[in-house]
């Protein structure tokens, strides 16, 4: 799966996934994709939350021993 | 247009500094407009120093303890430092946000921060207490924005 930017944010607890996120989406351009992974398990909920709101995508979400990898396009302007 | 966010901080205690700052970083991730109205004991969550930001087991009984403790005990010199210093622990543990971190990610996301100007005379507060991004206002002032507002919260 292609990306333009990674951001590790595992280890960290609410609501430091979806900060980090967003400050991740605010460095690249539209139509780029963020990978961005987590140990919160209340980030999988979270980020959906985060993608329906906000208008980014999520195009893909691994889950592998405990650490949660989204793949998350930036929308348009 | 953005949703907005209205948020009230009236409390000063380590453990409810998490409320505002946490709701109204995460709503301007999510590209809200956000005020929050710092009041009463809350005013103390502007201050430069958050270094005394401290929580009490006393009169509160949901607060969960390493050993059962009655209130007799918890009233005892040295058990609020000692409360707030397994707090704090337990914080960076569990991979928590600092409140300085969250209050820094607030001012970074444009979030509004207002010290209620009542309270700051009342305290006899000095302006050099606090940080310098913040404004001073009254219950006007709130409401200007909270009226607007698509959520208003008091905490």
């Amino acid at each position: 799966m292609q990306f333009d930017k990674e951001l590790d944010a595992k280890n960290l607890n609410c609501p430091l996934p979806i900060l980090r996120c967003k400050k991740g989406l605010s460095e690249i351009a539209s139509g780029q994709t963020l990978k961005i992974m987590a140990t919160d398990p209340g980030s999988v909920k979270d980020f959906e939350a985060f993608c329906k709101q906000t208008g980014h995508v999520m195009t893909r979400r691994d889950e592998d021993d405990g650490v949660y990898t989204f793949y998350i396009k930036k929308r348009a302007e | 247009m953005a949703k907005k966010l209205a948020l009230i901080a009236s409390k000063g205690s380590l453990d409810w500094a998490y409320p505002p700052f946490i709701l109204a970083s995460t709503a301007a991730a999510l590209d809200y407009e956000v005020q929050i109205f710092f009041t009463f004991y809350g005013l103390t969550l502007l201050k430069k120093d958050l270094g005394d930001l401290k929580v009490s087991p006393l009169g509160n009984p949901a607060m969960p303890m390493p050993i059962p403790m009655p209130n007799f005990v918890q009233m005892l010199p040295g058990i609020e430092s000692v409360a707030t210093m397994i707090m704090k622990q337990k914080i960076a543990d569990k991979g928590v946000a600092s409140i300085e971190e969250l209050r820094n990610a607030c001012i970074e996301a444009g979030v509004k921060l207002i010290a209620c100007q009542m309270t700051v005379d009342l305290f006899d507060f000095k302006k050099s207490d606090f940080i310098t991004d913040i404004e001073f206002g009254g219950a006007a002032t709130f409401f200007e924005f909270a009226g607007e507002s698509n959520v208003n919260l008091f905490i």
